[in-house]
């Protein structure tokens, strides 16, 4: 945000284009993949425009260090984390101010939908690494995050889908490119749970109107309710070719996720 | 904790396989896993590879920047490496500060590569005593089942011979502009490592045998079959014996991987 302009950039042409040829609804390509770690409890990988992000859950597991416990209750601990090449100028491996703010509301937005008081006493850790990035790396990180636990088999109410809105030369977009987040006018992160609609994380900087903001809440639910929709595609295809594999089609048809304890994320996937 | 617990009944189990010539996983003693190198795989750094070896991943990137020579070497580039153990990759892998393994990886990978004149750091001046490029090799491992040294080793060279240095991004007064060039890499070293369990060797061990093995032995090979870096890690001792097995068998299974490196890096 903020960045000064280089002479004769246009963010948005006279057909209400965008640089990457996108219109101000629309988002960027998206890939996920669940279960693509070995080592972990569950995993996602997924592209988001130019950022690659993997996420992996372990847990519940015991809490360390023991003051981290919570007698009635898991602790769901989000770590994001950036390689140090994911971005332009080599970033200095290790947590930054940025990375643990990050962390800290990620944690908070996953902590409301996983079913935190079946586990007491342990932790549900969930790693983030931005392989690379290019803009948007929080929601894609959040996103990845969501398919991972639910790949781990965690309880949740319902899953969690982020996506930024922002204004780019004054006109409310979706979904922020690099150049768009580096001299637009603010970026507007936002998740919600798809199936209830709870917001679970915000945060804005820049500036909006009042008017503005409802479009943008709008802009970004909309958006989030079609990466939900590839969210369960990719934890549907992932236990679909488990079942495939264990060589029993009759079951996987009948309920490709039910044997194994992963449909209570969220009943619609089965 | 309970990974250890794992380790504890299994050890014994692992170590009698060895006594009797097998692996967990069906290799022979002197098997690689399959290995899948990905190149050019990260758009933001100069160099990347993406390296599978059996379950084990490892994603390296290469970032460029200018900056000034040491004094002692006043026209040459230099390299610094740098590796992380994220959490992300094994249950055994912690939060915070760099740990003692993940500085040996770095330190043993970036030998082997130092020591085998890899990198021709002369080529790496943009002006004499004043302007250099800093190459940094980051490792990352994502997956961890064993063997960080070979497919950190194999990430980074891979990602040495596809990285470009970014010469067009800079202008320096009484330099003529040039043109991006392929990093100027003249040697392909290969590290192979072995880990002694119940007796025995064991090359590219997984997560669990160097859990409950003994020691390791990693070993730095250039196409001459020359030996450029050596390091033994972990609990335990060798005998010469044992050394020079790894050393002779090492070398063939250098040359092995280093076909693999020729036929996937592109």
């Amino acid at each position: 945000m903020g960045g000064k302009k280089p002479e004769g950039m246009v963010l948005i042409n006279d057909q209400g284009l965008r640089m990457d040829g996108r219109r101000p609804d629309q988002l960027r390509n998206i890939k996920i993949e669940a279960g693509v770690l070995k080592q972990a409890d569950g995993s996602c990988y997924l592209e988001w425009g130019g950022n690659k992000v993997m996420a992996a859950v372990y847990g519940p597991r015991e809490c360390h260090p023991r003051h981290d416990q919570d007698p009635t209750k898991a602790r769901v601990r989000v770590r994001y984390n950036m390689a140090a090449f994911s971005v332009s100028d080599r970033k200095r491996p290790g947590p930054d101010r940025r990375s643990q703010e990050i962390s800290k509301i990620s944690s908070e937005a996953l902590e409301h939908v996983v079913l935190t008081s079946l586990y007491p006493k342990n932790a549900i850790d969930v790693f983030i690494e931005i392989i690379e990035a290019e803009a948007g790396t929080r929601c894609a990180g959040l996103t990845a995050a969501a398919v991972a636990c639910a790949d781990a088999g965690i309880p949740m109410r319902g899953m969690v889908t982020a996506v930024a809105a922002g204004k780019v030369d004054g006109k409310v977009c979706l979904d922020l490119s690099r150049e768009e987040d580096n001299y637009g006018e603010t970026d507007f992160p936002i998740a919600i749970v798809p199936k209830t609609g709870e917001i679970v994380l915000l945060q804005q900087d820049g500036h909006f109107s009042p008017d503005e903001l409802d479009q943008a809440l709008e802009m970004a639910t909309d958006a989030a309710m079609r990466v939900y929709e590839m969210q369960k595609a990719a934890l549907l295809a992932r236990y679909q070719a488990q079942a495939q594999a264990e060589d029993e089609p009759a079951e996987a048809e009948a309920a490709p996720a039910g044997d194994h304890d992963h449909d209570h994320e969220d009943p619609e996937v089965a | 904790m309970s990974d250890d617990v794992i380790a504890e009944i299994k050890r014994d189990y692992l170590t009698q396989l060895a006594r009797d010539g097998k692996r967990q996983d069906g290799r022979a003693f002197d098997e690689f896993r399959p290995v899948k190198i990905q190149t050019r795989w990260i758009q933001q750094a100069e160099g990347s590879a993406r390296v599978h070896l059996g379950d084990t991943q490892v994603v390296v990137g290469i970032k460029m920047a200018m900056g000034t020579p040491y004094p002692d070497a006043p026209n040459d580039g230099t390299m610094t490496t740098s590796a992380e153990l994220v959490p992300l990759a094994s249950a055994d892998f912690e939060v915070g500060p760099p740990s003692q393994a993940s500085i040996e990886l770095a330190r043993v990978v970036d030998r082997g590569i130092r020591e085998s004149k890899s990198i021709d750091f002369a080529k790496l001046c943009i002006k004499p005593g004043e302007k250099i490029w800093m190459s940094y090799l980051d490792m990352h491992a994502v997956d961890y089942d064993g063997n960080l040294f070979d497919a950190c080793s194999l990430g980074c060279i891979a990602a040495l011979m596809t990285a470009t240095v970014p010469h067009s991004k800079v202008q320096i007064e009484g330099v003529p502009p040039m043109q991006d060039a392929p990093m100027p890499v003249k040697e392909i070293p290969i590290m192979v490592t072995a880990l002694k369990l119940g007796g025995q060797i064991l090359f590219d061990p997984t997560a669990l045998e160097e859990k409950v093995g003994g020691p390791r032995l990693s070993v730095s090979f250039d196409r001459a079959g020359n030996i450029r870096a050596m390091q033994k890690g972990l609990g335990g001792s060798f005998t010469k014996d044992e050394v020079r097995h790894i050393v002779r068998r090492g070398r063939e299974l250098a040359d092995g991987l280093r076909e693999q490196v020729m036929k996937q890096v592109g």
